[in-house]
Formats: structure tokens, C-alpha cells, sequence
């Protein structure tokens, strides 16, 4: 195995107090419990959607993020105003960690009009641009050129910025994303790739599918910086991607941020084989030693910034809230069939004054 | 009015383009110190510099998928092919994230971006290098495609497609490059959507686009010389959107129609074309709508069979002599 030419040293088999560094210890009480806020209303935001799901309320794909919660939590945590996101298709947890609200992407799993997509895109295809968040992207890997691109733009017009473009552990042997770390890199540009890896992509573990499993030593093919950090403590996450993103606006450098964590569903809900391509044993111990819900819970009540009761009533606050989203979305219309032929065409959707020549559309 | 070739006319708009919006870029392989593979924008980089000038690596899909993301930013690039045919290597940035973006959300994005290059065969450098995919872009709703014929389409089209807010496909030809047209000095657009009647007739309408359409053009004279045949040419220009008034019309009034086109026929431009014509001026025909296209093969190598295999003049006027009968 090469020996990485950049310094980055890992931090994943350290035991470091990252409650101390000081991007946590600056954040506020009130912060803080946001972040778990966050982290629980995303968990619980996706158990309501797999039992709309199992109900036959959401069709199609449905990827849940649960047990990754903290990686989008803890980053978007960190945006500034000219920081960028986006992701592929386990794209639930960083829509709620922007800001998006639970209706509007639960509408958009019912496929309805109330959407945040308006029923144009589900579940993979979340968006909110005003958030800077620009989907939520089916293809794996087909999101990572368009994060460079992101990145691109902040630097062509002189914003301090930073692009954050999360893949998988499978996206890394797309050549998308291979062609995207060169471009990166050759061009400087101030984009951080997060590679969520939770061990599996579908159901090919990470040694069945990647000749050189520390993936972010691919960086070093590239001439780009890297490290490698856990994902089950948000402080974590937070203290190690907070260093690549002011490197990337302050030095207009990209950066390669593997982020070693674990998702407890299936690839998607359809996927029955969860359990057989990986042990109960093995689910069952990262849930009881490294539950991201578990670990920042545990950690604000030894801080003595909530109480276990506090802790209880911002749960209930969440379910309730999914709760009402998924009662929201299955009250709501789908978009009328009038509706099918909008969104394809701005120009189209802007023509007020009946201005555009041509047929733009072929029906019989 | 200068006479200018069909080179020079893309070169002036994009130089044009560069100098009126900030925003605007362009990126490709050897766009930018090598002056470009077909010397399209020779002069823009030392004129312009790197900012707007981009060479990149050949990654066809790392570019374009950049270049879908800094548009959603308010960037305008516009990207070059150094043949469409390698588009084909970024189908699922240009065919899935262009084309498509904009719908999945559901109108919170737009992509506003220029994909151009040569997309034509004719050049003797087998079927890899000789892709025509007008049909296949706008088989894509939410993209955009045109075929300019000429110099003056191909300044006009190119000022539209890079001012336009949806992605554009511009679909140039090497053959067109050297070949010279009027196109006057002061600034004008194309829009996109419009056809444009090359020669007007009242036997027979030919539809055509890109270079076939100026190989059309010469068959019409021959036909007209020869056979005093009266036909006319309607260019398209855009392929989507498209100017479907203008085709009917021209039906209708000479009640017989032959499409010429390079692409091969299964699923061709042109297939749309006759599907319209029948359902929309049936009742106008005199004739059954026929078709010169592509041999329908791979692009053959071999320069006197791929001659062949493309449309000539002598194909078009066997076609419209059938189309005649």
C-alpha cells in the first residue's frame, strides 16, 4: 500500500475529545441541541417515510439515511453563505439538515404537488436552491462534476465560497468522478468531495468492489489533500470537514473527506438482502456503540446541555412533525395532468407574452 | 455584408457573446492555446485570456457536468465537442443532468449552457468520429438542438442558443467550416424555432437541415434545370423547437414531400417530420412522404462507399424523382 505523500494523517483510529476542538467548543448551547434537533428529526423523518413506504403510499426508490445522520448533520452545520451542497440519492438527510421542511419533502416521496419537486422528482430528487442545495441526484456519481461546477462558478465570480459534493463508497469507481477529482484539482477549485462510506455499495461490500480500500488515498493520484474521520460523533464530523472547508475558500483548494459510517437499512427499502450480505451482529453492534442519535444525545447530557427529559420532548417534537408531514403529503393534490409539460423549458415557463416561435412539444 | 466562412461566423459570435456578457465562457478540449481542433476559436484565448478561454482535460463528462453546475450558479459556458460523437462519453451529464435537472425540480433550476461541435459524417474517418445526434437531443425533453446550414444561421443560432436561458445543442459541421456566406456586419439573431424557405416552389417541398439542406438546395436546381421540376427547400435550422407551420404550409401548398437528411433513417429527425406531415396535411398529399438518409449501416470508412452512404445530389434527386412518380 503507498504511503500518502500529503500530510493528512487520519484521525479515524485516534480517540480524540473533538467536544474541545475549537469549532465545537464555540458553538452555543442552543446550537448544539440543534444539532441534535437535526439528527433526530432526520431519523425520524425516515422511519415515518418507511412505513409510508410499506403502506404503498411512496413509490418507487426509497434510500434512507438512518444511521448516517450526523456526516450531513454535522457539515451543513458549518455552511456559510456562499457554501454549496449537493448530493446523489440518500438525499433526505442533508434536504432536512439545509433546512427543508418535513412536508415538502415528504409530499414530494407521495408525489405530490406540494412537493418540494411537485411530484417531478421523489424521493431522489430533492431540491432547494434558495438553501443552496441543489439536489439529490439519481446516477451514482453523476452529481460530483456538477459539484466541481458549483465550486467553479464561486471562483469565476470571486466568491468566498465552498462547494460540498457527498458520493458513496460505490461512486468512487465511477470515471465521472474520477475525471471530477482531476478537473478539481488541475483547476484549484474550492470543492470538498465527502465520500460517505458506509461499507457497501448496493450490496458489494468495499472489499468486493474497491482494489485500494482507503479511498481517500485516491486523492493522492490527484495531488489533492485528504483525511479520514468517523461518522457517528457530529463533533467529529464537524471538527475535521470544518478544516477542509476553510482551506478550500481561503485557499481555493479541493479536498477528498472520507467519512467512515454505516447505514442500518438496505441499499433502498427494496433491497431484501440487507441481511445476508452483511451480519445482524454486525448492524446490531454499530447501533449499540455508535448510534449518532445515541452518541450526541449522551454526550449534551454529560455536557449538561439538555436533560435526558429535554432530550425526550425534541424526539416527541420530531415524530410529531413527521407525523404531520406524512398526513400533510397524503392530504395533499397531485399536480394537475395540465402540470406534466411545465418545469421541462425556462424559457417556455417564462414565454408570458407568447413570444417563443416553434413547437417545443409533440403530442399527437 | 461580408463574405465570411462558417468558421469565422461561430468565431464571431462567441467572441461577440464574450465581449457583451460576463458570464459567458467557453471551455473544451484545445479551445484555448491550440486555438481549437477545427480552428473555431482561434484568437478568442489571446484575445480573451484563461478566464474565458478554457482548455480542459479529456473528460468529456467531468466538463460538461462542470459546466452543468457553474451554469446553476449563473454562469453561461458553453462547451465544446471536438466531435459530438464524444458527447457519447457524457451522455449521462448532458442526456440525464441538462435535459433533466430543471423537471426534477421541479423548475428551481435552469440550465443555461451551449453544448457545440461538428456532427457530421462525409470526413472519411469511420463510424466512431461520425455521429449525427440531433435526433437523439431531441428525443430529451428539456434540451434544445439546432443545425445551422450556413454562415449567417450558424452566427445567428449560436448568439440565440448561448442567450437562451435552456441548455442548446448546436450541431455544426466540418464540411460547412471553409465554405463562405454573406452575413452582414451588424448584429442579428436567429431565433430559435424559425425554418427558413431557401427556394421557393409549387411541385414538390424538400425538407432538410444542416449541410443536407445545402445539398437539397443544389439538387433543386438540377431538378428544376433538368427535369422542370419546381421545388421547394425548407431548411429547418431548429430541430427543437420546431417550425412545424412553415413545414405544413409548404406541404400543403406543393402536396408532396421528401425529407433529406444525414442521420440514419430509424428513428431519424425526419421520422418525426413524416409523422407530423401525414397527421397534420394528410389530406394535402398527392404523394407518400419519402426519405433520403443515412445508408442505414455504421459509418463506413472507406471515403467512395461513405460518399455513397450519406446523401449526395444524386441521391436526393433519385428521391424526389420517386417522390415525383
Amino acid at each position: 500500500m503507498a504511503t500518502p505523500k500529503k500530510k493528512s494523517a487520519s484521525k479515524s483510529t485516534k480517540s480524540t475529545d473533538f467536544a474541545a476542538a475549537p469549532i465545537n467548543k464555540a458553538l452555543t448551547k442552543e446550537e448544539k441541541i440543534d444539532l441534535y434537533r437535526t439528527i433526530i428529526g432526520i431519523r425520524r423523518f425516515e422511519e415515518r417515510s418507511l412505513r409510508a413506504y410499506n403502506q404503498g403510499k411512496i413509490g418507487g426508490f426509497l434510500h434512507l439515511y438512518i444511521g448516517q445522520e450526523a456526516v450531513a448533520a454535522g457539515i451543513v452545520s458549518l455552511m456559510e453563505e456562499n457554501d454549496h451542497i449537493i448530493t446523489a440519492y440518500r438525499d433526505h438527510g442533508h434536504a432536512l439538515a439545509v433546512g427543508m421542511s418535513m412536508n415538502e419533502c415528504m409530499a414530494e416521496m407521495y408525489g405530490k404537488h406540494t412537493g418540494c419537486s411537485k411530484g417531478k422528482g421523489g424521493s431522489m430528487h430533492f431540491f432547494a436552491p434558495d438553501k443552496n442545495y441543489w439536489g439529490g441526484h439519481g446516477i451514482v456519481a453523476g452529481q460530483t462534476p456538477l459539484g466541481a461546477g458549483l465550486a467553479f462558478a464561486l471562483k469565476y465570480k470571486g466568491l468566498k465560497g465552498c462547494a460540498l459534493a457527498f458520493l458513496g463508497d460505490g461512486a468512487v469507481n465511477q470515471g465521472s468522478f474520477m475525471e471530477t477529482l482531476n478537473l478539481a484539482s488541475l483547476w484549484n477549485l474550492p470543492v470538498i468531495f465527502v465520500i460517505e462510506n458506509n461499507g457497501y455499495s448496493m450490496g458489494t461490500s468495499l472489499k468486493r468492489s474497491s482494489a485500494e480500500e482507503n479511498l481517500a488515498h485516491r486523492a493522492d493520484g490527484f495531488d489533492m489533500e485528504w483525511e479520514v474521520c468517523n461518522g457517528h460523533d457530529v463533533y467529529e464530523v464537524r471538527e475535521v470537514a470544518n478544516r477542509a472547508m476553510k482551506r478550500a475558500r481561503e485557499e481555493m483548494k479541493p479536498f477528498l473527506l472520507e467519512i467512515r459510517t454505516y447505514r442500518y437499512r438496505g441499499h433502498s427499502v427494496a433491497d431484501a438482502n440487507h441481511e445476508k450480505y452483511r451480519t445482524k451482529e454486525e448492524i446490531e453492534e454499530y447501533k449499540r456503540t455508535k448510534d449518532p442519535v445515541n452518541v450526541i444525545r449522551q454526550k449534551l447530557i454529560d455536557e449538561g446541555v439538555m436533560t435526558e427529559a429535554e432530550a425526550k420532548k425534541i424526539d416527541q417534537e420530531k415524530k410529531d412533525e413527521a407525523e404531520a408531514s406524512a398526513k400533510f403529503a397524503d392530504e395533499s393534490p397531485y399536480a394537475p395532468r395540465s402540470e406534466i409539460q411545465t418545469d421541462v423549458y425556462s424559457e417556455v415557463d417564462n414565454d408570458t407574452e407568447g413570444k417563443l416561435k416553434g413547437t417545443y412539444f409533440f403530442n399527437d | 455584408m461580408a463574405l465570411i466562412t462558417y468558421r469565422e461566423a461561430i468565431k464571431q459570435a462567441l467572441d461577440e457573446e464574450i465581449q457583451r456578457d460576463e458570464s459567458v465562457c467557453i471551455m473544451g478540449e484545445e479551445v484555448a492555446q491550440y486555438n481549437g481542433a477545427y480552428k473555431v476559436t482561434e484568437g478568442l484565448w489571446a484575445k480573451h485570456g484563461d478566464k474565458r478561454v478554457i482548455d480542459t482535460p479529456i473528460s468529456e463528462a467531468a466538463f460538461s457536468g462542470l459546466a452543468i453546475g457553474a451554469s446553476a450558479l449563473g454562469v453561461r459556458p458553453v462547451i465544446e465537442m471536438m466531435f459530438m460523437s464524444f458527447s457519447y462519453v457524457a451522455i449521462d451529464q448532458l442526456f440525464n443532468n441538462a435535459s433533466f435537472c430543471r423537471y426534477m425540480s421541479g423548475g428551481l433550476m435552469n440550465i443555461p449552457i451551449v453544448v457545440r461541435g461538428p456532427a457530421n459524417g462525409g470526413t472519411n474517418v469511420g463510424a466512431t468520429h461520425s455521429h449525427t445526434p440531433e435526433n437523439m437531443v431531441a428525443n430529451h425533453p428539456g434540451l434544445k438542438v439546432v443545425c445551422p446550414s450556413n454562415a449567417y444561421d450558424a452566427k445567428g443560432l449560436m448568439k440565440a442558443a448561448i442567450r437562451d436561458d435552456d441548455p442548446v445543442f448546436v450541431m455544426e459541421n466540418t464540411l460547412l467550416y471553409g465554405e463562405k456566406w454573406e452575413v452582414p456586419e451588424e448584429e442579428y439573431i436567429v431565433e430559435l424555432g424559425v425554418a427558413n424557405i431557401l427556394k421557393e416552389g409549387e411541385d414538390m417541398t424538400i425538407v432538410s437541415h444542416g449541410r443536407c439542406a445545402m445539398l437539397s438546395l443544389q439538387a433543386a436546381k438540377t431538378l428544376e434545370e433538368k427535369h422542370g421540376i419546381s421545388v421547394e427547400v425548407v431548411d429547418l435550422r431548429s430541430i427543437r423547437p420546431l417550425d412545424e407551420e412553415t413545414i405544413l404550409n409548404s406541404v400543403k401548398k406543393t402536396g408532396r414531400a421528401l425529407l433529406v437528411e444525414e442521420n440514419k433513417p430509424y428513428c431519424g429527425v425526419d421520422a418525426q417530420i413524416s409523422h407530423i406531415i401525414q397527421l397534420k396535411a394528410f389530406d394535402y398529399l398527392d404523394a407518400p412522404v419519402h426519405r433520403v438518409s443515412s445508408i442505414d449501416a455504421p459509418q463506413i470508412y472507406a471515403k467512395p462507399l461513405e460518399d455513397w452512404q450519406i446523401p449526395n445530389e444524386e441521391r436526393i434527386i433519385e428521391g424526389a424523382l420517386k417522390c415525383m412518380a
